[in-house]
């Protein structure tokens, strides 16, 4: 009885956050009356507030647990307590058997005894007998590893030192780039004018941050899963050089006016990209030899994600930039393809390569399901193949081109759900494990998103709500919830879960959850405006409302988004110190001397 | 299972599976629908200074605001008279072996669609003007300003192009503004954009989901699907006609477009001379630029014209008479009468 009653108010609280968004939506409702019925807009909704309603039930659980234990604090307990309920003789005995528990002190000797203390296995990592109150709590450190290569360990750290370059550049672009929405007079430089960095922006984080950061994490996970050493460590620095240089290159050419005529993310020119597709080719044979002399049977699941990512991301590449093909109106149909194979072949695929390694790596349990990864594996190439088109939804290029494209997006579901679906069952039983882990919560939020970001794809690609949302920024806020809440915050996870094992050096802890909190707020006030605003401005184009009225409802969301990009951008900085620490490591301070340390030392 | 075990099978098969979906869905219809296009009866590609604007477009990044398509939604209607077909894009093929096609369609309306706009602003001196700095005919707008486009000089030369730039937007500058000629071809590039009509016999698409939008066909003065009982709304077929230069407080912009409000041409009782400049343009005024045949243009309807005369004869203090619509079409079968037999 009481477990059922304790349900129906948790469900009866859930209801509570939902109340300001039905206010809301109220006289959205009157003008236009089928909204709140669409499937996409309910859809939207629902993901948006599966996080808070998480949120929600964590605080509720919280609070109960407090209630609960200040209720058992009121009882009597010590023997103080029990005086006030004793009468006459019976006073002066309690208090006779009370006085040696007043003077009573531990002598610090309780447990280990007369011996001096020996740590022969070399289990105590941190002994300590000060008595400081911690502002934040204490994580676990990084679990030493068996040996990596000193040689492997160097690219790998340059692969991710230069990834972390182009994240605090990239950023630091896309921040000027949010100013600019409030302040469009802050320059009238041309190399700075707004058309000529946003690719630059968007092409830096893509090319530069994801990219770098997943190749070099590649060059860790593919020969460590096929239990060998990797075939080519000259060919990883190739690449290396190869990817770099496309992304200056391409960076420069953009800010001097020379682009590929429009197109995202397929704005460097195929000169600039060429340089690109060669690294990727270089690495891709290093990958395909490793694997070819690995010294398991079987191919682990996350090789197969990374290495057909690789593949994958070449032929999209090909299929985009061969220069003698597209001649016209194609181009439209090439672009909705390779943007969104861009995004799913390549940075989702690989990404889900990582985590099949690291999470089940940082939870020290195998993965859930092999047979769901490769369910998802192949659903995910069969369904996301399909839905390019779903950008130019309502244009000039062919309806039933569209009309596949939606239904392909409705199919993401099975992929999305599968793999969300394993990762969670991967977590069950080790959530305890979040708490003292500074990488496990970027994965958790990564693979929250994974699900709600995806799913809010599919539920853009529906005709009417591409009536609403299509050519607002609720797509950029989708594009954000995506490639930042997903493939940044599990990058950040793998990054902090493989450094501290290849270097021995620990980032400050409080600075990891500093980057976390500032990222992860960040990206809320960066999205959720832009969606609101979005939303409000798409209802007003359908109304007929003159344009410029809807250039002024966006002035405070553009605002928040500013705000939001603010705090993203300081927590990337806070990533690039993060980083130098545990490259460079600190001196170490003096420790403070304790029983333990004196005989260790 | 083989596949788990032999990574030449493994990665073969994941290759032809997505290149096989890859050739269904992109290569095969792309090639298709580029074979299968023809520009329409009547339209001609680019000339030479509209060419080199696009460029200037191109380079400048323009497309990551302005989309460049009239989709076939009822809301899209405020950007052209009809949806865009395949055929609208036939003329675009690929400029330089380094760079691809540039249908330049978007994915963002961060600005308005540039589908139409050579009609729905034709007036080159608006677009110089708002080149050099939008928030000076636009206050509200949060477009980038170009003024590495022009450049300020003392001495005008022959043949250069003024821009009358009100001073508040010069930033202190001394001198005269001139367009250079990277801005002049943009803006010859800007006036290229219009949508051509389908030929005759041709059935226009349909706009859809029109429902959801009744105001969007009531504001576009561009359709002829405007029920006749409609009430015709001067106040906003001025803001879709004349209000970017003349501004919504009708005071226009001091050294580029002339006041409406105290206008005499404005409130004559005889409102032939203010008919004629709607229909036919106006560039009699040095000190302000060229107006161009806006009512022409945009096809406006004597309704509409009443409408708008009206809302200029009687807003912003203006105290005028109202005229009414059939003195308005009187005077325009005179204008035109004047105009075959002059």
């Amino acid at each position: 009885m009481r477990p059922a009653r304790t349900l129906l108010t948790y469900i009866l609280l859930l209801t509570i956050p939902a109340l300001p968004l039905a206010g809301y939506a109220q006289p959205v409702a009157e003008q236009s009356a089928p909204l709140l019925a669409q499937p996409g807009i309910l859809i939207t909704l629902v993901l948006i507030l599966i996080p808070l309603l998480a949120a929600f039930i964590f605080m509720i659980w919280q609070v109960r647990r407090t209630l609960l234990r200040l209720q058992w604090q009121k009882q009597p307990t010590t023997q103080a307590d029990q005086l006030e309920y004793l009468e006459g003789e019976a006073i002066n005995a309690a208090r006779l058997q009370r006085k040696p528990t007043l003077v009573y002190q531990l002598s610090g000797r309780e447990l280990a005894g007369a011996n001096t203390p020996d740590d022969s296995r070399g289990i105590i990592q941190q002994a300590s007998n000060e008595h400081v109150i911690p502002f934040v709590a204490e994580k676990k450190k990084a679990q030493s590893r068996p040996a990596v290569d000193p040689k492997l360990t160097r690219l790998i750290l340059w692969y991710l030192g230069s990834a972390t370059c182009w994240l605090v550049i990239g950023t630091t672009v896309g921040e000027y780039l949010g100013i600019k929405f409030v302040s469009p007079d802050a320059d009238t430089v041309p190399w700075l004018s707004f058309g000529r960095l946003r690719p630059v922006h968007t092409n830096a984080v893509f090319w530069g941050w994801s990219t770098l950061a997943m190749l070099g994490l590649g060059y860790y996970v593919v020969p460590k899963v096929s239990n060998t050493a990797i075939a080519s460590i000259r060919q990883g620095w190739q690449t290396l050089i190869l990817v770099n240089a496309a992304v200056a290159l391409g960076s420069l050419c953009l800010m001097n006016g020379i682009n590929n005529a429009g197109g995202e993310y397929r704005e460097y020119v195929w000169p600039v990209m060429a340089l690109f597709g060669l690294g990727l080719i270089i690495t891709l044979i290093n990958f395909l030899r490793t694997v070819a002399r690995r010294t398991t049977t079987e191919i682990y699941i996350s090789n197969w994600y990374i290495l057909s990512a690789i593949i994958f991301v070449l032929v999209i590449t090909v299929i985009a930039y061969w220069p003698t093909w597209q001649n016209g109106l194609g181009e439209t149909i090439v672009q909705g393809y390779y943007m969104h194979q861009g995004v799913g072949m390549w940075f989702m695929l690989f990404n889900l390569g990582l985590v099949y390694y690291f999470l089940p790596q940082q939870l020290n349990k195998p993965i859930y399901s092999y047979s769901l990864g490769i369910l998802a594996f192949w659903a995910q190439i069969l369904f996301y193949t399909l839905i390019g088109t779903h950008h130019f939804v309502f244009s000039s290029i062919p309806w039933w081109l569209q009309t596949v494209a939606i239904v392909g997006s409705m199919g993401m579901l099975i992929p999305v759900i599968a793999g969300t679906t394993n990762f969670f069952m991967t977590l069950k039983g080790g959530w305890n494990k979040i708490a003292s882990s500074y990488t496990l919560p970027f994965y958790v939020t990564g693979i929250i998103f994974y699900f709600t970001g995806s799913l809010q794809g599919t539920a853009e690609a529906f005709r009417f709500t591409n009536l609403l949302w299509h050519f607002t920024d609720f797509t950029v806020a989708h594009s954000h919830l995506t490639m930042y809440g997903i493939i940044a915050f599990l990058l950040w996870a793998s990054i902090y879960a493989l450094v501290p094992r290849l270097t021995g050096h620990e980032p400050p802890q409080w600075l990891v959850g500093a980057h976390f909190w500032l990222a992860f707020l960040g990206m809320m006030f960066y999205t959720i405006p832009l969606m609101i605003g979005g939303t409000l401005r798409g209802l007003m184009w359908m109304e007929g409302k003159p344009f410029i009225e809807s250039v002024v409802l966006m002035a405070p969301y553009w605002l928040w988004r500013a705000i939001g990009g603010s705090l993203m951008w300081l927590s990337h900085l806070l990533f690039a110190y993060n980083f130098y620490r545990m490259v460079v490591g600190v001196r170490a301070a003096h420790p403070a001397a304790t029983p333990v340390r004196e005989a260790l030392a | 299972m083989n596949l788990f075990r032999n990574n030449t099978y493994l990665y073969t098969t994941a290759f032809l599976f997505f290149v096989g979906l890859s050739l269904v869905v992109v290569i095969l219809p792309a090639l298709y629908n580029q074979k299968n296009n023809a520009p329409l009866p009547g339209t001609e590609p680019l000339r030479e200074d509209a060419l080199a604007g696009k460029h200037v477009f191109i380079a400048n990044g323009c497309v990551a605001c302005h989309s460049q398509q009239v989709r076939n939604v009822a809301m899209d209607n405020v950007w052209g008279p009809r949806p865009n077909v395949a055929a609208d894009y036939a003329h675009n093929t690929r400029m330089h072996w380094w760079m691809n096609t540039a249908t330049l369609m978007g994915t963002e309306r961060t600005g308005p669609d540039l589908t139409n706009i050579g009609t729905r602003l034709p007036s080159v001196d608006w677009h110089l003007l708002h080149l050099y700095n939008p928030r000076a005919v636009v206050e509200e707008s949060i477009m980038p300003a170009y003024p590495w486009m022009f450049k300020v000089t003392t001495h005008v030369e022959e043949g250069d192009k003024v821009v009358n730039v009100p001073t508040e937007f010069l930033r202190g500058q001394e001198g005269t503004v001139v367009a250079t000629r990277e801005a002049l071809q943009l803006v010859a590039y800007l006036q290229s954009l219009q949508q051509a009509p389908l030929p005759d016999g041709t059935v226009t698409p349909a706009f859809l989901y029109k429902s959801q939008a009744p105001a969007a066909t009531a504001q576009t003065t561009t359709t002829d699907a405007a029920p006749a009982e409609a009430v015709v709304d001067g106040a906003a077929i001025y803001a879709a006609n004349c209000q970017a230069c003349h501004q919504a407080t009708g005071t226009g912009l001091k050294g580029a477009f002339p006041p409406l409000k105290g206008s005499a041409i404005v409130q004559n009782d005889n409102p032939e001379v203010l008919i004629d400049i709607i229909l036919q343009g106006y560039n009699a005024r040095e000190e302000y630029g060229e107006m161009p045949a806006i009512g022409t243009i945009n096809h406006l309807k004597p309704e509409e014209i009443t409408a708008i005369i009206n809302h200029e004869r009687t807003s912003w203090g203006n105290s005028a008479r109202e005229v009414s619509v059939a003195e308005v079409k009187d005077i325009i079968a005179m204008l035109e009468s004047k105009k075959n037999n002059p």
